[in-house]
């Protein structure tokens, strides 16, 4: 067993209210510089829909991730092989271009104040940012916002697939039509297919806590990793010509602060802490059919009360104060304990260790000659009745696999009718009971579910790992005392345009 | 692990410097913004190298209870884009000014050398150069000017407009003061020191819901958002919670997880959708259809199948509905409702102080009719301490408990009602009988258990003539006029629902009766939702509003607020919520938040922003009724009976012009008029002085008698004549022009003179009987437009002289809303970059400069005669029982009593700038007051100079209002909210007029003061005080009226309650009386579309422009953080069948058209708009990417408002009666825009620009 320690994530899905707040918070501090206005590390899309760059759910195109082999039953990359991941650095027909995300833009705001006098009103057009020309703008990285029931953007969602005819045309009509809300940052995997497909050897995970990093030095912008990371969360920047991704705001975790997307989630759906993980079965875990796989990284995921787990641990060179911040964890909580949060399309193999709350949508209605009804069949929403159907949320969140998501959701909604009966008791007992049980959630652990979920404070949210920088700064020709006087001089020097 | 390996070392990993480095900073300092958002968020401003890097929010809000989820984060996407403005290329970064002026003007002074004000009159009184520098406005051209140069420019300006026209021709815009309130204070200051006008904005933004005066007497009061986690059952209305209440979302989202259920009724499936439990998609504009059939289900099964005893408690002493209406038979023999019964009316009660004020009740023990306290009646009496709710006789003082039914309830048998039978027979067991009515005292005799027919209009089919004729249970009262029918209000709101009750009538059969309102069946053809749907929301709403207490909320916004009959749909949905007692309750009531119009320090704010300080009288004008009239709208108005219905009773101001009214409420005090009269006020001033008039009473006396003959016009009665024109405008923290400018195109036109595509033909000419009409009109009115801001918007494109302002990051200030109870500051990062100045700074400058030329000028002190409306929370809401016109004779004109104010006042030019940065003597003298509840500050004001900045001159010392932090530092040192010892001494204040003793609200608080330094350390929950209505002690959440119902505290109403009958002449010659149901006008009563004929491949859709979700109004639309995160252009939303009708595709171009003007966009297709309706979300710059129109003759297209125009609703134009009264944005018609229609077409060629 190799234990490590991972800085994960939970967002709650069902408090997404589609701000970007995040996206905005993410892009001023990190990637707001020439070669960077492209990149969006931590973005937000609407469900149904096609999300950024456009169609990036589309293996077959895309081809990222780890794919399985059959024969061998081991895991290999699905964008390169032995033979062509040499010649992919020069060609590789999956990567994707520009078109794919948008070319950006901005607006000759300056003719505003300069124009001459004329006959007419002047107007500030829109320009490229690579170029300088006029640009007609048809793309952005958030094209399809609040677009539910596009019939160019929703419809060809590829998690679609799976519904029938019928159910697919409702989702245009006023009985489903309906949207969710998808932030994404780096999941910073357990399994990244990013690190492996790196020729450079640039791309890390810290062994302190897990987060994936491209070594600026190193990069020689092969753009390999853009093309295997199947989430398509590392950028290439065209003006340094290294790619780039989300670092989880180290710089704020070393020195105890949530990261950017997370302290301005004004949802309040963002928690982070620390799982600890057994790192020897990691790549077997992830060789189970998609259907076992939620079960089977969860499997992977050690209990951190566990006397022996500890033991291993500590002798792993993991702190105490480390293993004590993963017992508090809200994401062990979520993850584990209630098992209510799972990871976006696990059947990339990459054992993604951000996890996600489905969301409860509102129920489906019914026309009857023009005039419309709710299909109510409760107090609150219903399993059955839901807008988005659950082999929709499968797809996404369970590879597919519904009995999970059905589980979740009846957890979920059996909170909801508990916490309901407590506060002004309306709704028949026995019901209630019913539902608790069939959601698989005591009393007591239902209102540990709701606390969390609706009064936690930042401290609660984020359980943030106790970073020693002294031992990460000690080497034979570096050490704290001298970093402490000496931190922050001299001139710095971008990352030299890599290959 | 198998294959990776995790890298600890340090020496590889030293590069991480990379990015830490980005992160490192200099400073943190905490600000908010100010964009009329009601955030109000707090955020740490990053600093690095000296400049502006990045925001995050501030995550230190105190906890309010550990029982309610937290506040931190509050921001949003929208603010967090702030810093880009910083140094954009969109900043204002000098003072600018329209070439062609900038020319004309150095031109002159060289012509006058030594004469600025004779160089400005040169320019704007020759009609060529006029002409010259008013058609280049909005074509480019700007030029650098220096601080210099326009300070001058605008001093002379205003001293050749006070000479020449009288100085309220000099008007200012600012919205929303709470937001930014000393930036707001600076301009509104230096205006009415001057003596010029401050223009409305709650109102004029249709964010004022009239519903909120009719009903509670208030503004607007609401629950902060954290409240909402109260609730139990949650209906969210014309609300997008998720979309435009972002810092605030959670609480909705996290109340869902404690057990609340949420139902969104929203025409489009929107943000907010996303979290409900049901999503209800209603018609737009129909919301009232619906809620008027919940009432009739709630009132049906909950007052008379069953009763509620909690119900029926809370309506007995908290609403209308056991006060006696009078009915006067009409000439067919059936009844109509009348007033609500007097005290006058009585012999044994019409001696009483205000008798005439004072309205009755049944006592169900005795059958005697009783004046219960707390009406308006008491609260004007000489005796004080009779204001209050406590059921007692205010003669006698004895408690009594009011008769709600006159006929037993009886129980009805609603067909598809299972459980009916078992309620009426459980209700016959439970209600104790009402004795019959024995004779009262004093001769009243009553005669009860009778019934009479009594006609209800029925507006449903948009016509005014259908009336039902239903039985109301009655009792005859001896009055001195001889006998007269009464009945309950409740009784006539029984009937009016269509509650038969055992009755005969024009009732509906049951609830499915879809012919009669206002069943469940009958709303299914307005809203397009099932019966079905209406019974179980009703139910569900009540069982929870009964067993939580009144935990039912709604959160209402513009999607409500923006129509026409605003108020009916409001009323509708309020009913719900007082007959359940969800009002005055934590996690109940009514929430609208539709701007952030909380002030919440008002008493010491007020008088420094209004000058009240120094200077009486303020000139506040309502914004409406000045765009309507000046900006020469309603010239392409008909009569307003073609989109609204009536009732028969044929009053004057129920038929007719909807300007002829507007100049009645302006002559009979009922709206405020700037510029006041066809005269320069100050000649007119001289002119009696010359003729005679020694004192102030006689200069009043010989203005009333020009009046009187007619010699001499209110200016809206003459609004076309160049001697009313406004003719100076400042706008500062708004983008006047466009964002909030119905009917854009025409104030293009009409204001400023330059090109517009209007092509709508007058309409007025031979309807108006009351304005004047001149044939030909002068366009450009203004002579001046100056705009303050921090970037090239709309407005200060068009502006003639742009100030370069601070942003949000750059000066002090303060800020509050009504969705949190904290109070937090502005600071500046960075210093004002480049150029710029904060307001108050820009304003000082201004007033200095003015002070200075006015040496000059205008050395002597002039009189000044300030004409102002019949205010609310004062004596005069008992001015006018009945409507009388004294220029038809029908009365005296009397200042105060049936006509306007008036007041003098002295106004010395040469003093204005130390009077602007010194807090005058009034404020010491007098001490501070709120809707008529007073506290003194001298000691505190004396105290405040020994350690603090002071000025002194003449002799006299002042504290110093020189510095925006001085001017914070003594708002808060002054108001109840922030010192605990001032809110002590209002509610001592309080407790005189209450005759309850309220201090126990403020005890444990009066050593708490805060300062600006302790907001910097941390925001500040503001104290509980008298002037707002919620209790935040003891952890608690604020909610609206919660002291009203604790406290017993009367709302400011004619009754002193909840009004669910409003019962002036007006309201009732409307219809509007009882809650009812009038259907949005169509395409064709709006005249939107006459002239913008029909094409093969256009389609006509109802054009509405709801909150966005990339843009505070127009502030942040413009910055490419959210331009890049929405499409680059202000899009158009369109359903995807209506798109597919006329051939359009996602990201096409189209022309959005009317006669109104045009806009040229891109298209956004969506299943998730409804049919028949068109999005732009509010609001649009027409700065960006906008193409020119082939519509309007390649012409550049303009923004949303091109679309809209005013339309005044002239119902809400009623003043000195009750809560009928004028206020500042509290009450008057507002700039309603959602009656709109467009046509929309594919543009074929590619865009031009």
């Amino acid at each position: 067993m190799d234990i490590r320690a991972q800085v994960s994530m939970v967002f709650h899905l069902d408090k997404c209210i589609g701000c970007h707040t995040c996206s905005v918070a993410c892009k001023n501090t990190w990637t707001d510089r020439p070669g960077a206005e492209y990149m969006w590390w931590n973005n937000v899309e609407t469900k149904p829909g096609t999300g950024f760059p456009t169609l990036w759910e589309d293996q077959e195109h895309y081809k990222g991730g780890w794919k399985l082999n059959e024969k061998s039953r081991k895991l290999e990359l699905r964008s390169q092989g032995k033979v062509d991941a040499f010649l992919k650095l020069f060609y590789n027909p999956n990567q994707p271009g520009l078109e794919d995300y948008y070319e950006p833009w901005t607006y000759k705001y300056a003719d505003l104040f300069d124009a001459p006098e004329g006959d007419d009103q002047p107007t500030a057009i829109p320009v490229s940012q690579i170029t300088g020309e006029p640009v007609e703008i048809k793309a952005g990285p958030n094209w399809d916002d609040d677009l539910s029931g596009s019939t160019i953007y929703a419809e060809n969602d590829i998690n679609l697939d799976e519904l029938s005819e019928d159910e697919r045309e409702q989702l245009f009509e006023i009985e489903r039509v309906s949207m969710m809300y998808l932030p994404r940052i780096c999941n910073h995997c357990a399994n990244p297919s990013c690190v492996a497909a790196c020729p450079s050897g640039a791309i890390y995970k810290r062994g302190e806590d897990g987060i994936v990093l491209i070594n600026q030095d190193v990069c020689k912008g092969w753009r390999a990793c853009v093309s295997a990371c199947p989430y398509k969360k590392i950028y290439y920047n065209w003006k340094t010509g290294k790619s780039e991704k989300c670092i989880l705001c180290y710089p704020k975790l070393e020195t105890g602060q949530p990261p950017n997307c997370f302290q301005s989630c004004v949802g309040r759906i963002r928690y982070l802490g620390v799982l600890l993980f057994d790192a020897d079965r990691v790549p077997d875990a992830m060789t189970v059919p998609d259907h076992a796989l939620v079960e089977s990284q969860r499997s992977v995921i050690l209990d951190p009360f566990d006397p022996h787990i500890i033991e291993l641990a500590r002798a792993n060179g993991i702190s105490d104060e480390f293993i004590y911040a993963a017992q508090r964890s809200p994401v062990y909580k979520y993850v584990m304990k209630w098992k209510i949060a799972l990871p976006l399309h696990v059947e990339y193999r990459t054992m993604p260790m951000l996890f996600y709350v489905p969301p409860l949508l509102p129920v489906m209605g019914k026309l009857d000659n023009g005039t419309y009804d709710n299909e109510v069949d409760g107090f609150f929403a219903s399993l059955d009745k839901s807008r988005l159907p659950i082999k929709y949320l499968a797809r996404l969140f369970s590879a597919g696999n519904e009995e999970i998501l059905e589980s979740v959701i009846k957890k979920l909604m059996a909170v909801r009718y508990y916490k309901r009966s407590m506060e002004i008791e309306d709704l028949d007992l026995v019901l209630i009971s019913r539902m608790m049980r069939e959601g698989n959630v005591t009393p007591q652990e239902a209102e540990e579910i709701y606390a969390l979920t609706a009064l936690p404070t930042v401290d609660e949210r984020f359980v943030l790992p106790p970073l020693q920088r002294e031992e990460a700064m000690s080497s034979p020709n570096l050490d704290p005392e001298t970093c402490r006087g000496c931190s922050g001089f001299g001139c710095h020097d971008a990352p030299a345009r890599g290959a | 692990m198998a294959w990776i390996r995790d890298i600890f070392a340090p020496k590889q990993r030293q590069w991480e410097d990379f990015y830490r480095n980005r992160w490192q900073y200099d400073k943190i300092v905490r600000s908010t913004h100010g964009v009329n958002c009601t955030g109000s968020c707090s955020w740490n401003v990053y600093v690095k190298s000296g400049i502006v890097t990045w925001e995050l929010q501030a995550l230190d809000y105190p906890t309010i209870s550990k029982e309610i989820p937290p506040h931190e984060p509050r921001g949003c996407q929208r603010g967090i884009s702030c810093s880009w403005y910083l140094y954009s290329p969109l900043r204002v970064k000098h003072p600018y000014m329209r070439g062609a002026l900038i020319d004309l003007w150095r031109k002159a002074r060289q012509a006058f050398p030594n004469d600025p004000v004779a160089a400005w009159q040169s320019i704007v009184s020759d009609p060529e150069s006029r002409k010259r520098y008013q058609s280049a406005r909005g074509k480019g051209g700007f030029r650098r000017s220096s601080w210099a140069e326009v300070n001058e420019l605008m001093a002379a300006a205003n001293i050749h407009t006070v000479k020449r026209h009288g100085s309220d021709r000099i008007v200012g815009f600012s919205p929303i003061p709470a937001m930014s309130m000393v930036s707001y204070a600076s301009g509104a200051r230096f205006l009415q020191l001057m003596g010029g006008v401050a223009l409305s904005f709650y109102d004029w933004y249709c964010d004022l819901p009239p519903a909120s005066p009719e009903i509670w007497g208030e503004q607007t009061d609401v629950a902060e958002s954290a409240d909402w986690f109260h609730s139990k059952f949650v209906a969210v209305v014309g609300s997008n919670v998720l979309m435009t209440r972002t810092p605030d979302a959670h609480f909705l989202v996290e109340a869902r997880h404690r057990g609340a259920k949420v139902v969104v009724f929203s025409p489009d499936f929107s943000m907010a959708s996303k979290i409900a439990d049901e999503w209800v998609p209603i018609h737009q504009g129909q919301d009232g259809a619906f809620w008027m059939a919940v009432t009739h289900v709630i009132l049906k099964e909950f007052y008379c199948n069953k009763q509620v005893p909690y119900f029926i408690d809370y309506v007995k002493k908290y609403s209308d509905a056991p006060f006696l209406v009078t009915l006067s038979k009409d000439k067919d023999g059936n009844y109509v409702p009348g007033r609500l019964l007097r005290a006058s009316q009585l012999e044994a009660t019409r001696q009483m102080e205000n008798a005439e004020w004072k309205m009755l009740m049944l006592d169900s023990a005795t059958g005697k009719l009783v004046a219960p306290r707390g009406t308006i009646g008491h609260r004007w009496q000489t005796r004080k301490g009779e204001w209050n709710l406590k059921l007692e006789d205010s003669i006698t003082g004895e408690r009594f408990d009011p008769r709600l039914f006159l006929t037993q309830p009886r129980a009805e048998i609603c067909s598809h009602l299972k459980a009916s039978a078992e309620l009426a027979k459980e209700a016959a067991g439970k209600a104790a009988p009402e004795p019959v009515g024995a004779p009262a005292t004093g001769g009243a005799t009553t005669v009860v258990d009778d019934v009479v027919p009594v006609k209800f209009a029925d507006f449903s089919e948009g016509t005014s003539d259908k009336v039902l004729v239903r039985n109301v249970p009655v009792m005859a009262v001896d009055t001195v006029d001889g006998p007269v029918m009464v009945t309950t209000v409740l009784e006539l709101l029984l009937s009016q629902y269509g509650v038969a009750r055992g009755l005969d009538g024009d009732y509906p059969y049951n609830c499915d009766d879809e012919s009669l309102p206002y069943t469940p069946a009958w709303q299914e053809k307005f809203t397009g939702v099932s019966a079905g749907l209406v019974e179980n929301f009703a139910r569900q709403w009540a069982r929870t509003a009964e067993r939580s207490k009144g935990q039912c909320s709604v959160i209402i916004g513009a999607g409500a607020n923006h129509w026409y009959h605003n108020n009916l749909i409001y009323r509708a949905a309020i009913m719900p919520l007082i007959l359940c007692g969800c009002v005055g309750k934590n996690g109940g009531g009514l929430n609208h938040y539709v701007g952030q119009e909380k002030l919440a320090p008002q008493a010491s704010w007020a008088p420094i922003a209004f000058a009240t300080d120094w200077v009486a009288k303020a000139r506040l004008q309502n914004a409406p009724s000045f765009h309507y009239i000046h900006s020469d709208q309603w010239r392409y108005d008909t009569n307003f009976n073609d989109i609204c219905q009536v009732s028969g009773l044929g009053h004057g101001m129920a038929s007719g012009h909807t300007a002829d009214k507007q100049a009645l409420a302006v002559r009979n005090g009922w709206l405020p008029c700037f510029p006041q009269f066809n005269r320069n006020n100050f000649d007119l001033v001289r002119e009696a002085e010359e003729k005679g008039a020694r004192s102030d009473e006689e200069i009043i006396q010989y203005v009333v008698e020009r009046l009187k003959e007619r010699t001499l016009k209110f200016s809206m009665e003459d609004p076309d004549n160049p001697e009313s024109f406004p003719r100076v405008w400042y706008i500062w923290r708004g983008n006047a022009i466009l964002s909030s400018a119905k009917g854009h195109e025409y104030f293009l036109k009409h204001y400023l003179g330059t090109h517009n595509n209007a092509i709508a033909e007058e309409a007025a000419r031979d309807l108006v009987k009351e304005v004047t009409w001149h044939d030909k009109v002068e366009l450009g009115k203004m002579d001046l437009i100056v705009d303050l801001n921090f970037r090239m918007d709309s407005s200060a494109l068009y502006s003639d002289i742009i100030l370069p302002a601070a942003t949000h990051y750059e000066k002090h200030d303060l800020s509050t809303t009504d969705l949190h109870s904290f109070i937090h500051p502005f600071q500046p990062a960075v210093p004002p970059c480049w150029e710029s100045k904060s307001d108050w700074d820009i304003f000082k400058g201004i007033a200095y400069a003015t002070s200075e030329m006015s040496r000059q000028y205008l050395p002597e002190p002039l009189k000044d005669l300030v004409v102002s409306p019949l205010m609310h929370d004062t004596p005069d809401e008992i001015a006018q029982p009945t409507v009388k016109d004294w220029t038809k004779g029908e009365c005296e004109p009397i200042p105060g009593k049936t006509m306007p104010n008036f007041k003098l006042v002295d106004r010395d030019y040469t003093k204005i700038y130390q009077k602007f940065i010194s807090l005058g003597p009034n404020v010491r003298n007098n001490g501070l007051s709120v809707h008529g509840t007073h506290y003194d500050v001298a000691d505190y004001y004396d105290k405040y100079m020994l350690g603090n900045p002071t000025e002194t001159w003449d002799g006299h010392e002042y504290p110093s209002l020189k510095e925006a932090k001085d001017v914070c530092e003594l708002i808060l040192l002054l108001a109840a909210e922030t010192n605990g010892e001032m809110a002590y001494r209002a509610f001592e204040a309080e407790s005189r007029k209450t005759g309850i003793d309220h201090t126990h609200l403020a005890a444990d608080v009066r050593s708490v003061h805060f300062t600006f330094d302790d907001l910097k350390a941390q925001p500040r929950r503001y104290l509980t005080t008298p002037y707002w209505t919620g209790i935040t002690n003891n952890e608690r959440t604020y909610s609206a009226y919660c002291q009203n119902v604790e406290e017993e505290i009367p709302w400011r109403t004619l009754t002193g309650r909840q009004h669910m009958y409003l019962d002036h002449e007006v309201y009732r010659a409307f219809g509007e009386h009882v809650p009812t149901h009038k259907p949005r006008p169509d395409v064709n009563l709006t005249r939107d579309l006459v002239k913008s004929s029909p094409d093969g491949a256009s389609i006509v859709l109802n054009y509405v422009t709801p909150h966005g979700k990339w843009h505070i109004h127009s502030t942040f639309g413009d910055n490419l953080r959210m331009k890049t995160l929405s499409r680059g252009i202000y899009p158009i939303w369109l359903n995807d069948k209506d798109a597919d009708l006329i051939g359009i595709e996602d990201n096409d171009w189209v022309e959005a058209y009317n006669d109104h003007g045009v806009v040229c966009t891109r298209v956004i297709v969506s299943a998730r708009i409804p049919r028949g309706m068109a999005f732009i979300y509010h609001s649009p710059e027409r700065t960006l990417s906008v193409p020119k129109s082939k519509e309007r003759g390649m012409r550049r297209a303009g923004g949303h408002n091109s679309l809209t125009r005013t339309r005044l609703k002239p119902i809400f134009m009623i003043g000195g009666y009750g809560q009928f009264s004028y206020g500042f944005n509290y009450w008057g018609p507002q700039g309603v825009n959602r009656d709109t229609f467009v046509r929309v077409k594919k543009m074929t060629d590619k865009p031009e620009f």
